[in-house]
């Protein structure tokens, strides 16, 4: 994983539009982070297989990046993207990373099942 | 007391770790035999390093590398994938994930299955692996039930004292091997800072493995 090349993740974004798409989308605090501290509200969620297809989609212009896809009728929106997969040229495989390597969240498109 | 055959059912690579690695690691140096049914594959673990060593793609067989170095300083036997999802256990279908593990147990036929204490287990994948294996087990004819040996975190909980405390020193290295093998998931330094906790105190802790029999009715 590198961290996002803002231009390069925009034109992967661009070249998956109008296609049906397998998304995977996470957010996560972690499950035993209320464990450790009572006074957390444990929070978390994932998609994971869902179909989709957008017409026109943009990430933000810096880290940790937001990610918008517009859909017939509804939306797809994360925060807190700041690295991708580079080497994957036919998926687009996003993720949230923190300084002490915990990811909190994750966006992934691919025309095949994940 | 040698026992024979030993069924481990865990819900993720490294769930062995910390409750029974020195445990297991004793009872093979004793001559049994040991199945270990590992739910997932960790698919959702957040340890993913900085900078990433993976991703959600490239995290499950990463994770199964790890699990299988473990499972060979350990000396398990014979290890399956049972291609359950990081996450969801406790919605799986009751008939459908007891079924699989009824299956398990029919063909091993074990004396002594380790798993979690349902409802102490803090993550809810472990919660509903030990509960999976209970309601299995429960509903075996009562001669026929394995004995049912569970972990529960922490060790001061309402559930009394544990039955089985284990002093595992003389297996310690096959401990902190199967610990060094989920590289992924541990790293010595962070484990003791997020347990706030010396090294002594941390290897004296980690010597002792206590298991809780489950009390089946009838």
């Amino acid at each position: 994983m590198q961290l996002i090349d803002r231009e390069k993740v925009q034109a992967r974004i661009d070249a998956l539009k109008g296609i049906e798409l397998y998304i995977h989308m996470e957010m996560t605090m972690g499950a035993y982070t209320s464990h450790r501290d009572q006074s957390v509200h444990p929070a978390s969620n994932f998609i994971k297989n869902a179909k989709i297809s957008f017409e026109h989609g943009m990430i933000s212009e810096s880290s940790p990046y937001r990610v918008g896809l517009k859909m017939n009728g509804g939306w797809v929106y994360c925060e807190g993207m700041t690295h991708w997969d580079d080497k994957d040229e036919n998926r687009l495989i996003l993720s949230g990373n923190t300084k002490d390597g915990k990811l909190i969240a994750a966006l992934q498109l691919s025309k095949n099942p994940f | 007391m040698k026992i024979d055959k030993i069924l481990v059912v865990l819900p993720h690579p490294d769930d062995e770790v910390f409750p029974m690695s020195g445990t297991l690691a004793k009872h093979i140096s004793e001559g049994s035999h040991v199945t270990y049914a590992c739910l997932t594959l960790g698919e959702m673990g957040r340890n993913l390093g900085n900078p990433p060593f993976a991703n959600r793609v490239s995290l499950p067989a990463a994770r199964e590398i790890e699990l299988r170095k473990s499972c060979d300083v350990i000396g398990i036997q014979d290890l399956r994938l049972l291609g359950f999802h990081d996450k969801t256990i406790e919605f799986e279908p009751y008939t459908y994930i007891d079924g699989v593990i009824r299956e398990i147990i029919d063909e091993v036929v074990p004396d002594v299955i380790y798993t979690f204490y349902p409802g102490y287990g803090v993550h809810p994948d472990h919660n509903a692996c030990g509960a999976a294996v209970i309601r299995t087990v429960q509903a075996m004819s009562h001669n026929t039930r394995p004995q049912v040996l569970c972990t529960a975190f922490p060790t001061d909980n309402d559930l009394g004292k544990p039955q089985v405390v284990n002093d595992i020193s003389d297996f310690i290295d096959q401990k902190m091997g199967a610990l060094k093998s989920h590289s992924s998931q541990f790293r010595i330094p962070d484990l003791l800072k997020s347990w706030n906790e010396e090294e002594e105190v941390f290897m004296k802790r980690i010597k002792k493995e206590r298991f809780w029999i489950y009390p089946f009715e009838n």
